[in-house]
């Protein structure tokens, strides 16, 4: 299976570290979510992948090869800022970009119409962008990054400014796009939705990856948490060795085993609540995206040398 | 995957320019313009026929007693360059009438003993030489009967003397007709230089500030994407000058206007073409990379200024000075240093002063400046063009990476 590489990247401006030793993967038919605080060095690497900037040390590769023009021209790109040309109409707008990517001037139509027809902007296809709601703007942006039938897609921000209704079709193509065993990259600063839509997330701070695997991988934390709704903890937590009570608030109690308590101490957790009285919910707690987040951003920043051993 | 992949330097160029050309070619400003253009060259064209026929002439009309001095007047006239048309009327107030309907110039009443001349308000200035000089020849016929002499044989003598003159530095001959042409010529390509010029920048600066340029940049390399643009651009000037200097030569032909004049219209027709893509190809690709320096329409005035200047400098002078100083030492200077000759050389060409020789040199020194150009403009545009948000300076553009 080919994949992207990005091997550490680095890229300076003036005096500013945008990159320190970037390096992930996204492999054929995944989604990858690419989260960061602004600044973190998210659009810098994407800009990078698509040669509109040149990093100062670090490789791209695609199926083991760094990226040359050709390659590069088979990537769908959404870039941060958009751009279109405001005053010209939307259709040939797609199909000039669609011919830039070497596509025939047939394919290209058909292409401009199947894709204008999906992301529900057909009939708009005589307007000029300028006259366009920003919504239907952002379709138009996305629809210019996929019109080429690209191989491989990087996206940055593709939620932003969306409707509700925008996102759902917005996630559908990427999920159809990865399915049909494309690589696809996005950014995003909205969690629940890169929780919901990635397959592996990558968290950036400060020009390095921080955290990277899938997202139960991530989620994964050495101390397991169970919330309990039913009897109170403090009436039946005690009985379960290694296993304490974290939160208690009216019926519901999170309690936490720590690392020596047993693989089937979940079990022994409910029994021991159900003994107490009825227990009408009983879920694992993980932590979300979001707290991952919070606690990796805003951990001290690293050393050098700490850095350095990384 | 399905689609075609390879996209040669070639067809890149050819996308960017065929987009560049569609777009414009289209657009209300390009039509009305080049619209504007054609009209005011044909309408130009019918004034110049019009005024060129019914030709200046002065119209003096004589009464009965004054009809014998008719032939006297013309001559007179003919002597000072003026052409006059005579005609009698039957009296005094009949002429009058005339005058004050303004269809003739000036009344003769009277002839001796002294020239008297009825004008409605003013007599004008070729007229007045005309009475002038007939009124010393009354006066010398007169004193020449007095004498005894012959009034006709003196006044033959007269008429014939003139000074032979021998010019040591004959200025070049040039006639109305080639005039015009320099002027035509010299206002047509200064507008189409600085309209096509303007368009380039404004289209580097329009993908900069629309962030479009990042989506082109992804699949295009910088110097195709500036090469298509100004080679687009440049197509579509041509086209526009195509047009309004061949309505110029059609209504210059058309209405007959070139019938006196030794004006070679079809080459100079065509070395206008020949100076305007000589010309745009060295503004296009300076005015490319200076614009790419900015990302805000604002901010063009403040680095294509001194190109502007650059064109309006020689234009003034090439305008002003040429069709009636055309070996002015300036003008001829200027045809041959590049970036003005555009603006100079073709107004003297259209004078008829400027030798083969001459033209080649020209030609050669601003086509051999023009890979320099590409070189330099490559570097700033590639260099600048990604740079949103402030302006670039040029030294940073030029040195960078």
């Amino acid at each position: 299976m080919p994949s992207l590489e990005i091997d550490a990247l680095d890229k300076t401006y003036g005096t500013v570290r945008a990159l320190r030793g970037m390096t992930f993967d996204v492999r054929a038919g995944e989604i990858f979510g690419f989260v960061g605080s602004n600044g973190a060095g998210k659009s810098t690497t994407m800009r990078i992948v698509l040669g509109v900037l040149a990093q100062d040390a670090g490789e791209v590769r695609w199926d083991g090869r760094p990226l040359d023009p050709d390659t590069r021209r088979r990537i769908g790109y959404m870039p941060e800022e958009r751009g279109l040309y405001p005053r010209m109409k939307v259709g040939d707008q797609l199909v000039y970009l669609a011919r830039l990517h070497g596509m025939e001037t047939a394919a290209a139509r058909a292409s401009m119409e199947r894709w204008t027809e999906t992301l529900g902007i057909a009939e708009r296809r005589g307007d000029d962008v300028l006259k366009l709601s920003l919504g239907n703007q952002q379709r138009v942006q996305l629809a210019a990054a996929l019109v080429h039938e690209p191989d491989i897609l990087v996206l940055d921000e593709p939620f932003s400014g969306l409707d509700p209704v925008a996102v759902d079709v917005m996630s559908g193509v990427l999920r159809e796009q990865a399915d049909a065993g494309r690589p696809v990259v996005f950014s995003s600063h909205q969690l629940e939705l890169v929780e919901r839509l990635s397959d592996r997330v990558g968290i950036v701070r400060a020009g390095s990856m921080v955290a990277l695997g899938g997202i139960d991988e991530l989620r994964r934390t050495p101390n397991r948490r169970w919330s309990v709704d039913g009897p109170p903890g403090a009436a039946w937590a005690a009985d379960v060795p290694a296993v304490r009570v974290v939160a208690s608030t009216g019926t519901s109690t999170i309690v936490e085993a720590d690392e020596s308590a047993p693989a089937d101490v979940d079990q022994t957790v409910l029994q021991a609540a159900l003994a107490a009285g009825p227990v009408r919910e009983f879920t694992v707690v993980r932590p979300s995206l979001t707290e991952l987040y919070r606690d990796v951003v805003t951990a001290d920043e690293p050393t050098d040398t700490q850095e350095g051993a990384a | 995957m399905s689609a075609a992949r390879s996209l040669g330097s070639g067809a890149a160029i050819r996308l960017v320019a065929g987009r560049e050309l569609r777009t414009r070619l289209l657009s209300k400003g390009f039509v009305w313009i080049t619209v504007a253009f054609v009209v005011i060259v044909v309408l130009g064209g019918l004034l110049l026929k019009i005024t060129g026929s019914s030709s200046s002439a002065e119209h003096v009309a004589v009464t009965a007693e004054t009809s014998s001095a008719a032939a006297s007047i013309k001559a007179s006239a003919a002597g000072v360059g003026v052409e006059v048309e005579t005609q009698e009327v039957a009296d005094r107030a009949a002429g009058e009438d005339l005058l004050r309907s303004g269809d003739v110039d000036a009344l003769v009443v009277a002839t001796n003993p002294s020239l008297d001349v009825v004008v409605k308000q003013t007599l004008d200035d070729p007229l007045t030489s005309v009475f002038g000089s007939l009124a010393q020849q009354l006066a010398l016929s007169s004193a020449v009967t007095q004498l005894g002499g012959d009034p006709a044989a003196v006044a033959q003598d007269i008429a014939t003397a003139a000074p032979s003159i021998v010019a040591l530095e004959p200025e070049p001959e040039r006639d109305a007709g080639q005039i015009v042409a320099g002027i035509v010529v010299g206002i047509l390509l200064f507008v189409a230089l600085m309209n096509a010029g303007q368009l380039v920048a404004q289209g580097v600066v329009e993908e900069k500030s629309s962030r479009v340029v990042e989506l082109l940049l992804a699949t295009l390399r910088p110097w195709q994407l500036m090469a298509g643009k100004v080679l687009g651009i440049g197509a579509v000037g041509l086209i526009q000058l195509v047009l309004v200097v061949g309505a110029a030569v059609a209504s210059a032909l058309g209405f007959g206007v070139l019938d006196s004049t030794s004006l070679d219209v079809g080459s100079v027709a065509l070395w206008s073409l020949v100076w305007f893509v000589v010309g745009f190809a060295m503004f296009a690709l300076v005015l490319a990379a200076l614009a790419a320096l900015v990302s805000r329409q604002e901010d063009i005035g403040s680095v294509t200024g001194p190109v502007i200047a650059l064109m309006i400098v020689p234009y003034i002078i090439g305008i002003s000075i040429a069709p009636y100083d055309p070996e002015n030492t300036l003008v001829v200077v200027l045809s041959f240093v590049p970036f003005a000759a555009p603006f100079v050389m073709p107004i003297r060409q259209a004078l008829g002063t400027a030798d083969g020789w001459e033209v080649a040199v020209s030609l050669g020194l601003s086509i051999a400046l023009i890979p320099v150009l590409v070189w330099l403009a490559g570097r700033i545009y590639s260099n600048a063009v990604l740079h949103a948000g402030g302006r670039v300076r040029l030294k940073d553009a030029l040195t960078s990476r």
